[in-house]
């Protein structure tokens, strides 16, 4: 009994170290969203890219770790920007259903791209990272600094939105968007940087998950549709409802692999967002729908 | 006239394989013809504004289900398909009920049916004991691979049929709901759906009845599949890049077109073999690099597809409204 | 200060102005006044950048604004309260005040905009905290008026400044523009509620189906039946 308590807690711990990054995830995401209306279907896809710049960066070439990450947040953040400038923009007076599958059609390409430039082997980013023992538990050290630069990230980004003029004219604009102009906003300029700092938190995120996990190029598929069913039940461009949805899921996914394979984690969450979209449909109503 | 060739164009069809025996070049046309049969199933639904990227889902399961009922149940695909289509049936009905009823639609719906797809494709890897997982399965071979029962067969030509038979079956299917009272209505409500309520219209379940419709095809599309193949792994039937897939296809082809999604197929089927026999083993990968861009540019540029632009440019009809 | 001339400008394929020319003179109150749909929220829109005139010529101060990109045109000097408010409904008081204040030169000049805003509206001092979609209609107009005044304007722009608004705070309302206007701002007001408006402006036009009908001052257009007739088609 005793044992079996241990590991519990071992699990709803990594649950809430997972949250942490997930809830990352998915403040990208509803960043975007919120902002610009569109929702990017290879945001998995272009931390998949991150994951592998940092793999580069910092295990063939080398680079001291803190550089490679900065270097990565920058670079999937220019990403984010091309994203925005080559596919989003030519589409702006398109139906919204096509800048969805536009960015459905980046995540094939970027899926391939680093299928043909990587190939599919999974490299790992070689750092090896101690693993505590608090009380019993293993708690790996990775997982404690992935959950504190996740949160660390949040609240950089928390305090840019409310005290920053760029960060008001963001939140102001996902309200009414028309009205900027008599602000003297450059709508446009505002696009651009929440498509960068969108990007930019992928990149993070990207260091973040890359100090756990293997990279290869459809590591996307393992943490995208999570992400897109944290954004959906927290309601798409609610950083709140993201915020605590992120963190239910990876409780749920923890005690799943708990139990079972991990796989079945997703499966139990999704299954619980099923139930849920039945049981409590507001909580899948975002501002906009 | 243009019926006339319909019919003298469809009598071709059949009677190809007894004057041209290529096998090489029948294979292609048997997955040509199965895939557009599966594209077609997507369409049936997407031309009305829903937009699943979660078919990928209905597929695998129509493949899965089919191949594990024969091997592990013993059970012939005459009652492994129906099987088949009603667990894609079930599971469609389980996740659109409550996005409909709920009125999750758009990029809430697309997202949702993207998290099944690659939910499903989760499930398959995780009951890797009984379904092989990413290395895939394959169903055993009854009486040396030719057995109606089984429905195996080692002849080409057989396949050949069964597979334009299913696609004709497929236009059929198409060509009656484009002809029906639910056209209108999802029409109706993909422009407005409180108008529609507030007509009469019984917008969730006319919605469920298409979307159903259309999971299930794409079921029979997965099953057939693996039966013809021999050979399913999650990649190739289910998750998300299969799913996306379908919407190129039919993207390229034409959404609002009958032939458009067959038309989708012909293209990226033989845009696939081209790659593959330039680039080699090399070509992992470059098949769907080329689709990535071609996507993009297809959606910025050519949003009714190559069909249907034609069409457009020939003969103009009512622009779609709330899809591509 | 602020010249129209010969402004045609629609949507779509659908025109509301039909060469319409006016003028607001340094330290003038002008008023455009008309019935339902007869333009005049068009009129403002087209002045702030909102939509573009498809023909003829508007200038501020010599600056023309037809070739001025729309987010500049508030950094000529001209602060645009639309019609209904629009308020960020899910900002509070004081980030709607700061938005107005999103411009370079009044940044640098916040604190001093803040305190002359709060000045000017002590409830909106005591609710600048709250969330501006939950305030009265009375309040949000005077956070709409004050989120416009932060840029420190030459030229206000208010649109339909009555609607949707008890009597009483209409009142509340065209005082308080009396008194921003005694401070030497110049205010350009469209209005369906003849009286009020005319109250406190010194000129003003009337706008019928996009085009200009009448022009004087505030006092003898007061008095004609003109303005009697356009409205009541009398």
């Amino acid at each position: 009994m005793a044992i079996l308590d241990v590991f519990l807690l071992e699990a709803l711990i990594n649950g809430v170290l997972l949250g942490g990054v997930l809830a990352l995830l998915s403040l990208g995401l509803n960043l975007v969203f919120g902002v610009i209306d569109v929702v990017w279907i290879c945001y998995a896809e272009l931390i998949m890219f991150g994951m592998y710049g940092m793999y580069f960066l910092y295990t063939v070439y080398h680079w001291p770790l803190l550089v490679a990450a900065a270097v990565c947040i920058v670079g999937v953040g220019l990403l984010g920007v091309l994203l925005r400038v080559l596919v989003i923009a030519p589409l702006l007076g398109a139906a919204p259903i096509n800048q969805l599958l536009a960015t459905g059609g980046v995540l094939f390409f970027l899926q391939s791209a680093a299928t043909v430039m990587f190939s599919i082997e999974f490299r790992n980013l070689g750092l090896r990272l101690p693993v505590l023992k608090v009380a019993g538990m293993f708690i790996s050290y990775s997982r404690l600094l992935a959950f504190a630069a996740a949160l660390i990230g949040m609240v950089l980004v928390y305090l840019f939105l409310a005290r920053t003029y760029t960060g008001a004219a963001i939140r102001a604009i996902a309200q009414d968007r028309q009205i900027m102009v008599l602000m003297g906003v450059d709508t446009r300029r505002i696009y651009l940087i929440t498509s960068a700092l969108g990007g930019g938190l992928a990149g993070l995120a990207a260091c973040l998950l890359v100090l756990q996990y293997d990279v290869h190029p459809f590591v996307g598929l393992s943490f995208g549709p999570i992400t897109f069913l944290i954004c959906v039940l927290g309601g798409l461009g609610n950083f709140g409802g993201g915020f605590v949805a992120a963190f239910v899921f990876a409780e749920l996914i923890s005690l799943g692999g708990l139990y079972l394979d991990l796989e079945w984690g997703y499966v139990f969450a999704f299954v619980f967002f099923i139930v849920m979209m039945f049981v409590r449909p507001e909580g899948l109503m975002a501002r906009r729908s | 006239m243009t019926r006339y060739l319909g019919w003298i164009a469809g009598a071709g069809l059949v009677a190809l394989p007894f004057v041209y025996q290529q096998p090489y070049h029948l294979h292609l046309m048997v997955v040509i013809l199965l895939w557009s049969f599966a594209y077609t199933s997507w369409s049936v639904m997407g031309r009305f504004g829903l937009v699943s990227l979660g078919h990928g889902g209905f597929m695998g399961i129509g493949a899965y289900v089919t191949a594990l009922a024969w091997n592990h149940g013993g059970l012939t695909p005459w009652i492994g398909i129906p099987l088949a289509l009603l667990a894609g049936g079930i599971l469609a009905l389980l996740v659109a009920y409550p996005c409909f009823r709920f009125r999750i639609t758009g990029h809430y719906f697309a997202l949702v049916t993207l998290a099944l797809s690659g939910i499903v494709l989760q499930v398959i890897t995780a009951t890797r004991d009984h379904t092989g997982g990413s290395l895939g399965y394959t169903p055993t071979r009854h009486q040396g691979g030719s057995s109606l029962y089984a429905l195996q067969f080692t002849g080409k030509t057989t396949w050949y049929l069964i597979a334009l038979a299913v696609w004709g079956a497929g236009l059929y299917v198409w060509y009656r709901v484009d002809r029906s009272m639910m056209r209108y209505a999802l029409e109706a409500i993909s422009e407005d759906e409180d108008g529609a309520a507030a007509a009469g219209v019984h917008v969730t379940a006319e919605k469920l009845k298409i979307t159903v419709l259309s999971a299930m095809m794409t079921a029979l599309a997965g099953a057939l599949y693996c039966q013809y193949q021999m050979f399913i792994s999650p990649d190739t039937v289910s998750g998300i890049s299969i799913s996306l897939q379908m919407v190129f296809a039919v993207v390229v082809g034409g959404i609002y077109v009958s032939l458009g999604p067959t038309v989708g197929a012909v293209i990226t089927i033989l845009l696939a073999e081209v790659l593959r026999i330039s680039f080699g083993t090399r070509a992992v990968g470059w098949d769907n690099l080329v689709y990535g861009i071609l996507l993009v540019l297809f959606i910025v540029f050519l949003p009714k597809g190559i069909v249907g632009s034609i069409m457009a440019a020939v003969r103009p009809r009512r622009a779609g409204r709330l899809a591509v | 200060m602020l010249e129209l001339r010969s402004v045609r400008a629609g949507y779509g394929g659908f025109q509301a102005l039909f060469d319409v020319s006016l003028e607001v003179r340094h330290g003038e109150a002008v008023g455009v006044i008309g019935p339902n749909g007869a333009g005049k929220t068009t009129l403002l829109r087209v002045i702030s950048g909102l939509i573009r005139p498809t023909s003829g010529s508007i200038a501020m101060e010599g600056v023309d604004l037809v070739a001025t990109p729309a987010h500049r045109i508030v950094a000529v000097g001209i602060a645009h309260v639309p019609e209904s408010r629009r308020l960020f409904p899910r900002m509070t008081v004081e980030d709607n005040l700061k938005m107005g204040g999103f411009l370079p030169s009044a940044r640098a000049k916040y604190q001093d905009r803040l305190a002359f805003v709060y000045e000017l509206f002590p409830r909106l001092r005591e609710r600048r905290r709250q969330l501006a979609g939950t305030m009265s209609g009375g309040e949000q107009q005077m956070c709409a008026i004050g989120r416009a005044l932060m840029s420190d304007p030459k030229l206000l722009l208010l649109d339909e400044p009555s609607a949707g608004l008890a009597p009483v705070i209409v009142e509340q309302v065209f005082d308080l523009v009396k008194r921003i206007r005694a401070g030497g701002l110049n205010v350009l007001i469209v209005e369906q509620n003849v009286r009020q408006v005319l109250r406190v402006v010194d000129r003003a036009y009337l706008l019928k189906a996009g085009s200009i009908r009448a022009a004087g001052p505030a006092s003898e257009l007061l008095a004609s039946e003109t303005i009697r007739e356009a409205y009541l088609g009398v």
